[in-house]
This record gives structure tokens, C-alpha cells and sequence, in this order.
């Protein structure tokens, strides 16, 4: 018995580990710009004997391909910021693994390398007014990264392109920008600043963290915009951190819900937000307002606080809040599964439905 | 016919900077019926938040009314000195901040906060407090053991709950809200604003909401003022404002809205920024920005024009011009 099981599952695990070629010949998607395997994060609450730890980051296999703009969604405390600080680099992982263009990211030491993939993955961050060192010039933070990023360049060729991608974030004049102080600007333009900064060392993947969140309605639309054209003009993905699941739907191809440090959706864009699987999700689009619809949604449907996720047990962990909980959900933790071409929920009621259908 | 809760005429706030007087709320009328809703919308800079803070009169130099008049309940509360103000405050009309983080004491349990509260604006004894803030706490969704917490125990939303259970201690006839949302993320949001809509039909309180979110109101408030470069913009009730907004501040502030129902609309949004009001524009103060901008926006400054029972300060609605302008 066991040697007969045996060889079927020695065969599997060769397929995924054949070089790019035989993937490509075997049907495969070619390995996507960045990829996450089991990525695991916990944090260590209290003194060292507490024996406390908040699971911020639970088991996330997450991919972003190139050009693609992909959106994850939650609640504060879903953990979807510590996501984008474990992309950064900023935080290391518990367990798994971070592979960019095939190359795992926990092996790279060198100065050079660590550079370089920096300069790949920067980060945009959510506080215009915390991000910005308020003493330099708007200038400094663009030509910083250019020295360290792209020493190849020369003082002229620097300035050159900083005036370059001012003007592409629509900065402009960019020459009179540059010599602003950020007191001298509004909220949306030292945002814009953000993404310059991000834009001069030439990027393949921008982690936006919730870009939008302390700026004007009116100054928003403007930066989801930018973000589209970015991905237009200068071939760049981004992974668009949010807690309004509304505005990801005018930038990102793909939405990713986070929850409770699960991902427990994942899907192209329209189809989430036409047919979302997850009652979380449910949950987080009936809670976007919307003033150009009657409101419909019973207001208990909203109670509940997001868990801290201490020493969790077994189980989904949206089954306090969620109203279709069944006694499955007290008992494991569901896993993704997939329910349409592209679109996957964790969740045991939806692929319930499906399989019934 | 009575006479409305609160009446704002012709209020002026300046702030005396030494390069000159800049004028951050100009000749706003406004009136407030007893239990209504109203909400008050604009960008960050427009003048909404120095306006909520001289109708309550918490203004602090530089910032100065130098003209007009806000009538509470009869009494024009300009007038007002300290000490009377001292009566009136929290028991008639309480203030909800915008971040509860900085609004709440740190180094205090959320019951010391409540007890300061009523010990200065009432006689009443140590334990009637106690009774009373429970009482409040519960009223908001939050557990009353929660009295004995520090604000750092506590979630964003069940501290911004909180300061509304203080805001209720003496269940005001207004309570005045300064984007007591804006910190919280959309769940959260939808569920204080139930909240709040809830507690306001069960006592019967008039609300002034002020935010710069426009679609977080649409469902609760009954009025809706929009606010642009320290002006009233326009003023019509909340449901007539979004199926038929007048002003071209109040469209482009509808269209930038993303939608998550119905057809994907591309989002415009407002180019440029709001004025600087120490150098205001010349003419109508939107006109810089204005996709509907005529010669004549750039000579004079519109009135508040009405509109059938709307108001707006837009050329395109002058009684005179209807035939040219509001045609379009």
C-alpha cells in the first residue's frame, strides 16, 4: 500500500521544482513577479514569560504578477499592513518564504542585493505628513534614493530625472516643486512626492499602504487615477493596501480580503464585488456607503470588533461576527478553495453551496 | 411658527495673523431645528472646523468672531461671558472631537474622565455619577466594566463610543460632532453612524456632523451644507442635495465617490486645491476650479441664491438668469 501511494506523490513534487522551460511546456502560469509560500508573521505580546502571541500574519500565499495591480482589503488589524512590511523587508517572517522573480528574498545578504531589491519594492506610505522629512526640500527624498539606487547617474542626469517622474505624477511645474518645502504643499501632493520618491529608482512593484486613507474625497480620486496611469506608463505593479473596498475597485485588477491575518478571499476585481463568496466580504461591501443607493443593510448585521488574534485556536476565525456560521466552522479552519476561474474564498458555507450546485 | 434650536447670522471668524487678517469662516447663516440632523461637508481648510468650534465656543486666539451672531435656545451665545457659558456647555450642548485618542485623558480610566465632566457642570453626588456613567456607557454599545479602563485598552471605535456616551452624559438638546469617524476604518464607520442616528431619534437631540465624506452621511442626515473657502456653497436637504446637486462644487464632490454597485463610472474628482484664504480668489471663490466657470464668475461674488427650497451660491442659479444659465 504505501509504496503504491508513494510514487503518484514523489511524481508531484518534481513538477513544480522543473525549470522554467518544462513549466511553461507543462501548461503552468510562468513564476509570477513576487510570491509568497505559508508567509507567517507573529508577534510576542507582553514580558517573556507571557506566553502571548498575536498571529498578525497567518499562512498568506499571495501572488502579484507583472503590471498587475492587486488590492488588499481589511479592517484595521486584519493584518494587511504587516503584510506590506513584510514585503518591504521592514519586518522578517516567522515562517515562509518571499520569492521575487524566483528568488527568495531571505537569501539575499549583500549590500547589493538588499539594494536591488529595495529598489525593485519600495514602499509608498499611508501619512503624507509623517513620510516626508520636513526639513529638506521635497527634492532630497528623490535625489537620496537616485545616489543610493542608481549611482550610475550623474548630478545633471539626476536632476533630470527627478524633474522626470515629478512630472509624471503630475507634479508640474516639476522644476518649482522640487524646491518646495512639504509645509509648502497640500495633502494630495505630498503624496503624489511618495510615489516620485518611489518612481526615481525604478520600480517593478510599489507596496502601497493605504495611500488614500488621510486625504480629502475629492483629492482621493486624483491618486487612484495616478496609480492606473503608473501602471500605464512606467510598467509597474502595485500592491494597493485599503480599508475601502470601493475605491479598489477603480485601480486594482485583483482583490485580496484579508481577515484576522487569513487571506479568505481572493478574486478579479468585478467578480468579488458582483458575487462575493466570503461572508466578510459580504460584510465590508455592505458597510461601503454609497449615497447614490437606498440603504438597505440591517445594522446588526455590523456588530463585532475585528479579533486580536492571540494564541488562536482551531477554527475559522470569523465565526463570532459571521451570521451563517455552522458548527464546521468551530472545528477547522477552512482553507482557500477555489469557486470560478480565478476566484477563491476560505470559507465552508460558500464551497458548501458550490459543490451542491 | 417656533423658533429654530440654534441660529447662525452672518458669523464671521478671523484669524489675526501678523501678515494680516485671514477671514476662515465668512458670513455663514445656518439654523438647526430642535432633533434634526444636519451635516456640514467640505475639504480639509474650508472652515468647517473653525465654524463648529465658534458656534461652541471653544475658538481660542488667534482665531476671533468678529461679526455675527450664534442664537442657542434664545440667547446669543457671542455674548455670553465665562461663567454663564460655564452653565450651558455640556448640559445644553456637548462637542464629540474628532480623534478620541487625543481627546481622552491618557493617563485617566474612562469613569475619571466622565466624573470630571459632571462634577464641573452639576452638584450631583458620587454615586448618582457612577449610576450615570454606566448608564451613558451602555447606551453606546460599550460594557460598563469598561468605566474602569484607560483609553489605550480600548479600540479606536469603542474610544470614539465613548466619547459620545461623555458627549450624553446630560443628554444635550445638540450635540456637535467634528468627524468623530474619520479615524475609523469603513466597518467601524457604518456601525458608529447607526449609532449615532439611533441615540439621536431615542432622545431627540439636534446633531451638527461635520465631515468631509459625503457619502457617510447620505443616509442619516436630513440637511446637508457644503462648505467651500469658509462659504456656505449650498444648503438643501440631504436627499434632494445628492439626487440634484446645484452647485458645481457639490457635482464634482459627488463624482468623486467611488461606487461599488452600478456601472464603473471613471472618478473625476476636483482639480487643483482649495483657495488660500488669506489671498481668496477674485469673484465666485470656486471659480479657479470650476469646470462651468463664465466671464462673470470672475467680476463679482454670487449671493446664496434659493432654489426651490435650496440654496446655492452659483451664477447658474441667479433668480434673474434662469432662463440662460440654470437651462444647461
Amino acid at each position: 500500500m504505501t509504496r503504491l501511494e508513494a510514487t503518484p506523490a514523489a511524481n508531484e513534487t518534481i513538477e513544480p521544482t522543473a525549470g522554467p522551460a518544462t513549466a511553461r511546456e507543462a501548461g503552468l502560469p510562468p513564476e509570477p513577479l513576487l510570491r509568497t509560500v505559508s508567509l507567517t508573521r507573529h508577534f510576542h505580546l507582553g514580558g517573556i514569560f507571557s506566553g502571548k502571541t498575536l498571529h498578525a500574519v497567518d499562512d498568506v500565499n499571495l501572488t502579484i504578477g507583472e503590471r498587475e495591480i492587486v488590492a488588499v482589503v481589511g479592517e484595521s488589524g486584519s493584518g494587511k499592513s504587516t503584510l506590506a512590511r513584510l514585503l518591504a523587508m521592514a519586518y522578517e517572517p516567522t515562517r515562509g518564504q518571499i520569492f521575487y522573480r524566483g528568488r527568495s528574498v531571505h537569501s539575499l545578504h549583500s549590500r547589493k542585493d538588499l539594494l536591488w531589491y529595495r529598489g525593485e519594492v519600495p514602499m509608498v506610505f499611508q501619512d503624507p505628513y509623517g513620510s516626508i522629512n520636513p526639513v529638506f526640500r521635497v527634492s532630497h527624498g528623490v535625489m537620496r534614493g537616485l545616489i543610493l539606487h542608481r549611482p550610475e547617474l550623474g548630478a545633471a542626469e539626476r536632476r533630470d530625472e527627478a524633474e522626470r517622474v515629478f512630472g509624471v505624477v503630475g507634479l508640474s511645474p516639476a522644476r518649482e516643486t522640487l524646491r518646495k518645502f512639504p509645509y509648502e504643499m497640500s495633502g494630495g501632493q505630498r503624496q503624489r512626492v511618495g510615489f516620485a520618491q518611489a518612481l526615481a529608482v525604478r520600480p517593478k512593484l510599489i507596496l502601497a499602504d493605504e495611500p488614500v486613507s488621510m486625504l480629502d474625497v475629492s483629492i482621493r480620486a486624483g491618486l487612484l487615477n495616478l496609480m492606473v496611469e503608473l501602471r500605464e506608463q512606467e510598467d509597474v505593479s502595485i500592491l494597493y493596501i485599503t480599508h475601502d473596498i470601493a475605491s479598489a475597485r477603480y485601480v486594482a485588477d485583483r482583490i485580496v480580503v484579508m481577515y484576522a491575518g487569513h487571506l479568505v478571499e481572493t478574486g478579479p476585481a468585478e467578480d468579488v464585488l458582483a458575487s462575493p463568496r466570503h461572508p466578510y466580504t459580504q460584510l465590508l461591501l455592505s458597510a461601503a456607503p454609497d449615497p447614490r443607493e437606498e440603504i438597505s443593510v440591517p445594522t446588526s448585521a455590523i456588530a463585532g470588533e475585528p479579533p486580536r488574534v492571540i494564541n488562536p485556536s482551531d477554527g475559522r476565525r470569523f465565526r463570532w461576527r459571521c451570521p451563517i456560521a455552522i458548527e464546521e466552522c468551530g472545528k477547522t479552519t477552512p482553507s482557500l478553495r477555489s469557486l470560478a476561474p480565478g476566484h477563491r474564498a476560505a470559507c465552508h458555507v460558500a464551497v458548501a453551496d458550490v459543490s451542491e450546485s | 411658527m417656533t423658533s429654530p434650536l440654534l441660529e447662525v447670522g452672518g458669523l464671521c471668524v478671523d484669524y489675526l495673523t501678523e501678515a494680516g487678517n485671514v477671514r476662515a469662516v465668512d458670513h455663514v447663516d445656518l439654523s438647526v431645528e430642535a432633533g434634526e440632523f444636519l451635516a456640514i461637508v467640505g475639504e480639509s481648510g474650508c472652515g468647517k472646523s473653525t465654524l463648529l468650534f465658534a458656534i461652541a465656543k471653544l475658538l481660542s486666539p488667534p482665531a476671533e468672531i468678529t461679526a455675527g451672531s450664534v442664537v442657542f435656545k434664545g440667547r446669543d451665545m457671542v455674548r455670553l461671558t465665562e461663567g454663564e457659558l460655564r452653565h450651558v456647555r455640556w448640559r445644553d450642548y456637548s462637542v464629540v472631537m474628532q480623534s478620541a485618542m487625543n481627546a481622552l485623558n491618557p493617563m485617566k480610566s474612562i469613569e475619571a474622565q466622565f466624573t470630571d465632566a459632571m462634577r464641573a457642570h452639576s452638584e450631583m453626588t458620587t454615586a448618582e455619577m457612577g449610576d450615570r456613567s454606566a448608564e451613558v456607557l451602555k447606551l453606546v454599545g460599550v460594557d460598563p466594566v469598561h468605566l474602569r479602563s484607560y483609553p489605550h485598552q480600548l479600540s479606536g471605535g469603542m474610544r470614539q463610543r465613548a466619547m459620545i456616551a461623555m458627549a450624553l452624559l446630560f443628554t444635550p438638546d445638540l450635540v456637535i460632532m467634528d468627524e468623530p469617524t474619520s479615524a475609523l476604518d469603513v466597518v467601524a464607520q457604518r456601525s458608529l453612524m447607526s449609532q449615532i442616528k439611533e441615540l439621536q431619534q431615542r432622545f431627540g437631540f439636534a446633531v451638527i456632523f461635520v465631515t468631509h465624506d459625503m457619502s457617510l452621511v447620505s443616509h442619516y442626515s436630513e440637511r446637508l451644507a457644503v462648505m467651500y473657502a469658509g462659504q456656505v456653497a449650498e444648503v438643501a436637504a440631504t436627499r434632494s442635495l445628492f439626487e440634484k446637486p446645484l452647485h458645481p462644487y457639490s457635482v464634482g464632490l459627488l463624482d468623486a465617490f467611488p461606487s461599488i454597485r452600478g456601472p464603473r463610472r471613471p472618478l473625476t474628482g476636483i482639480p487643483g486645491s482649495p483657495p488660500d484664504l488669506a489671498r481668496p480668489p477674485v469673484g465666485c471663490r470656486f471659480q479657479p476650479r470650476c469646470p462651468k466657470a463664465m466671464a462673470e464668475c470672475l467680476l463679482r461674488q454670487p449671493d446664496l441664491y434659493t432654489v426651490d427650497g435650496s440654496r446655492v451660491r452659483c451664477f447658474l442659479h441667479e433668480p434673474a438668469e434662469v432662463g440662460t444659465g440654470a437651462a444647461e
